[in-house]
């Protein structure tokens, strides 16, 4: 009965949120992209790309804080080929994704190996500390649990504040919902689809910079291959096990990440199985979530379907600016 | 006067096909004007390139005299156009309010409570009844139409393109539509109100334009000299009669049995409840309705694509309930299904391989199981010329067809076989006078030959012309079964929008 004991202690609690903050950064992206209608699978490359840029950027910079904005940067830039083959190009999206993902890998093991060779000596690059917020981290138990973590945790929270405001009480929210489920309607009441597509599409490369910059700058200070391993699955996962909100896709990262901060605990204990088990258990866990309590879910109905505008209503608007 | 809107000499062209040749259409203000043609004649297009949905390849648009270029839905709105699409340009799990302020808003927060309430108030101005708080989602198709009009009003629209707005309505909510663009009318709105539907241009247009495979084929400016066949020969091109002669015939023996039969839909709720009907042979029963309210699920019970939950499916006698599809094909069920393109057709297989989808593992099209290459180019070539299906050769893929010879192949298919039972399914839906008459034709002949017939068809006319008895089918129950001798339409209307008391009530006034 020693496992119960885990759930006792305000740690596990502090793990699951610390664990759970890149799932949250990246699921809180997706949302957005996805509820525009873009199908987003590529979070998982976009997430490593931001792990290896945040690293990066620390280590040129020597300051975790560039490290982000070069994070940004670098999953921006994955994200706007997604937005460019996905929305102009009108490939299929899951292809798109696909090759993305596989494309994140190769990048940034390759510029790891050129910047840094290949032997084990690895470099370290600052990071973050954990910063306790004064006052509200002396409460007990909860004080430590949310109040005492990495300042990313706390952008996570701002970010899910903010983007449920946003999709739900803004009038740009409306029609960037819009957009995912009806685009024909949005275009004829005057809006730009894919503007909106767009955009969407590169916030959530944003975000997904940040989420990949806490795998690298939380403590870890380095970065090895495929260091993301399957997290923006996961964090996709909590999308649609969330049902494409904010909220409930933070609620469904909360559950992974004590999934992972529980088999951590459990490692420690030795029991006599082998620890792949235990690192198997989130992922477990995100497979048991989706297939037992979740029923049936429908995503925004234009998910997956480019938009396409009549071509000559561009050269006519061309044809304007010319007679101008 | 001057025309509020003119569009002069406007061409559009989708690849090599030309959708709009050179169009010159004039709408003067507070007017209605029709814009009269069959499916595929470019009514839509012409609509959607004064929207700005689509950009012109040639010609100018004027706007009180002045040129303008729409290059945009938002342009078009700031002029003043606003349209209503014939497939509803709302978003469903949105609220009518939503719906509304959509695009509409510059300012980042949105209060929802103050647009609902200057929406009520607007609702109020137009008499234009919507509960702004409502889900799109559940509301009535007439409802969306009304949410869709006071959207383009709202707007402060002066110019409003309605396209086919009656083709999903019941002739009730048909009704309410134009007392409502009267009114408009009077206020000083300009209308172009777009359809294929003779009497409804006959009764509410001030003018009628008729558009021709992309070409203005003529504008009546007085239509109290013209009749409904003036303008129907002038939308074909040819000279037509309208109307179908059904000889009188007397019905035999009970073909179809329904017996309180329950389909279940996608979702875990029955569909179809507790419907009861019988067909005799030789006798065409149509089942009147608006879309959406059980009919596919229905045939799709009888046809055995869906199972039915509860009641019993006698044909000729034989229990049939809980049966695959293939025996009620074999047992002689025909189906012409209503979606041609999905059901009907595999488009990218030839017209010859879809005229044999049924019957090709049947003698003498296939002999262990290798087929008979003769025995199907003979027959099909012999199906071809009787059904006039007209294709450069019978390996050409079904879907380079017009939709016309498209659905003769489906209508071949499936009478050649001989069917006991014929499901007619919206078997006229997007066709052309000529190749409607032609599908007419063919199901009056199987009822001569003794066939029972279901015609379903929200096209009410077509109902009530072909018909010797005629069910409603209202969210699932059989409303009621008349006679064609006693339906009218207000009748058949009324129990469509689900009011049967009153139906008793008039029945026996």
């Amino acid at each position: 009965m020693e496992i119960l004991g885990i759930f006792l202690t305000s740690d596990f609690y502090s793990a699951t949120i610390r664990l759970a903050t890149p799932l949250m950064l990246a699921a809180l992206g997706g949302v957005i992209c996805e509820r525009t209608g873009v199908l987003n699978m590529a979070l998982e490359g976009m997430m490593l790309a931001g792990a290896f840029f945040a690293y990066l950027g620390a280590y040129l910079f020597n300051n975790a804080w560039m490290g982000l904005v070069v994070a940004m940067l670098g999953s921006m830039f994955l994200a706007a080929i997604h937005a460019f083959m996905s929305i102009n190009v009108k490939v299929n999206q899951v292809v798109v994704a696909l090759g993305l993902n596989t494309l994140s890998i190769g990048i940034t093991s390759t510029i790891f190996r050129l910047m840094f060779g290949t032997d084990s000596q690895m470099a370290h690059c600052p990071g973050f500390k954990t910063l306790s917020i004064p006052v509200l981290s002396d409460i007990p138990v909860i004080g430590p649990v949310l109040f005492g973590q990495y300042p990313l945790t706390y952008i996570a929270i701002a970010a899910l504040v903010g983007i449920h405001w946003f999709l739900f009480h803004s009038s740009r929210g409306l029609e960037l919902r819009a957009a995912g489920e009806n685009p024909q309607a949005l275009d004829v009441a005057g809006v730009d689809v894919i503007r909106i597509r767009w955009i969407a599409v590169l916030v959530t490369g944003a975000f997904c910079g940040l989420a990949g910059a806490c795998l690298t700058l939380n403590g870890l200070n380095t970065f090895y291959d495929n260091i993301s391993s399957g997290r923006g699955f996961i964090a996709y996962a909590a999308i649609v096990f969330g049902k494409w909100t904010p909220l409930g896709a933070t609620l469904a990262t909360i559950l992974f990440g004590a999934g992972d901060a529980l088999q951590l605990r459990m490692q420690a204990m030795n029991f006599d199985i082998p620890y792949y088990f235990y690192l198997m258990m989130p992922y477990l866990v995100t497979f048991l979530a989706l297939v037992f309590f979740m029923g049936p879910s429908k995503g925004p109905a234009a998910t997956n379907t480019p938009f396409v505008k009549d071509k000559a209503r561009k050269r006519s608007a061309r044809r304007k600016m010319g007679g101008n | 006067m001057e025309p509020v809107l003119r569009v002069h000499n406007i061409t559009k062209r989708f690849g090599t096909n030309v959708a709009n040749d050179h169009i010159t259409f004039d709408l003067y203000p507070g007017e209605i004007h029709s814009l009269l043609g069959e499916n595929g004649a470019g009514k839509s297009t012409l609509m959607n390139v004064i929207y700005g949905v689509y950009g012109a390849d040639e010609g100018e648009i004027y706007l009180n005299g002045k040129r303008v270029d729409i290059t945009s839905p938002k342009q078009a709105i700031d002029l003043g156009i606003g349209m209503v699409h014939q497939h509803f340009m709302l978003v469903p799990p949105f609220t009518v309010a939503e719906n509304i302020m959509l695009g509409i808003q510059k300012e980042l927060r949105l209060d929802i409570k103050k647009a609902e309430e200057k929406i009520a108030e607007a609702s109020r101005k137009y008499d234009l009844r919507v509960d702004p708080h409502a889900k799109v989602s559940t509301l009535s198709v007439g409802q969306q139409q009304r949410v869709e009009i006071l959207k383009v009003l709202y707007r402060g629209a002066r110019i409003l393109i309605l396209d086919e707005p009656t083709a999903v309505l019941t002739p009730q909510e048909t009704e309410e539509l134009f007392v409502t663009l009267d009114r408009l009318k009077k206020d000083g709105v300009s209308i172009v109100f777009i359809s294929h539907k003779l009497n409804e241009v006959m009764s509410i247009s001030d003018r009628v334009s008729i558009l021709r495979r992309g070409k203005i084929a003529g504008c009546i400016d007085d239509l109290s000299s013209c009749s409904r066949e003036d303008l129907a020969s002038a939308m074909v091109g040819r000279q037509v009669t309208l109307g179908v002669d059904k000889p009188d015939q007397k019905p035999g023996d009970d073909v179809l049995e329904l017996d309180h039969i329950s389909v279940r839909g996608e979702g875990k709720q029955d569909v179809v409840k507790d419907f009861t009907l019988k067909i005799r042979a030789g006798e065409i029963v149509g089942l009147a309705g608006v879309d959406g309210n059980g009919q596919s699920e229905l045939i799709k019970g009888i046809t055995g694509l869906l199972p039915i939950s509860s009641g019993k499916l006698i044909l000729q006698g034989q229990d049939m309930t809980g049966k695959p599809p293939r025996a009620f094909i074999d047992a002689g069920v025909g189906h012409i299904p209503e979606d041609r393109h999905k059901q009907g057709l595999v488009l990218s297989m030839s017209v010859k391989e879809n005229l044999f989808l049924e019957t090709i593992q049947d003698k003498p099209y296939t002999k262990a199981h290798v087929l008979q290459k003769k025995a199907i180019n003979d027959k099909a070539k012999e199906l071809m010329e009787y059904n006039d299906i007209r294709a450069a050769s019978p390996e050409i893929p079904a879907g380079s067809l017009s939709g016309g010879n498209q659905q003769k192949i489906i209508v071949a298919r499936v009478l050649d076989q001989g069917p006991k039972l014929l499901i007619a399914v919206h078997p006229t839906r997007g066709l052309d006078i000529g190749a409607t008459e032609f599908v007419h034709r063919c199901i009056l002949k199987a009822r001569e030959e003794g066939c029972a017939v279901l015609l379903v068809s929200t096209e009410l006319d077509e109902i009530l012309e072909l018909s010797d008895r005629i069910a409603v089918i209202y969210e699932g129950e059989c409303m009621g079964i008349v006679s064609d001798k006693e339906a009218t339409k207000e009748g058949i209307g009324l129990l469509m929008a689900g009011v049967r008391d009153q139906k008793a009530d008039t029945a026996t006034a």
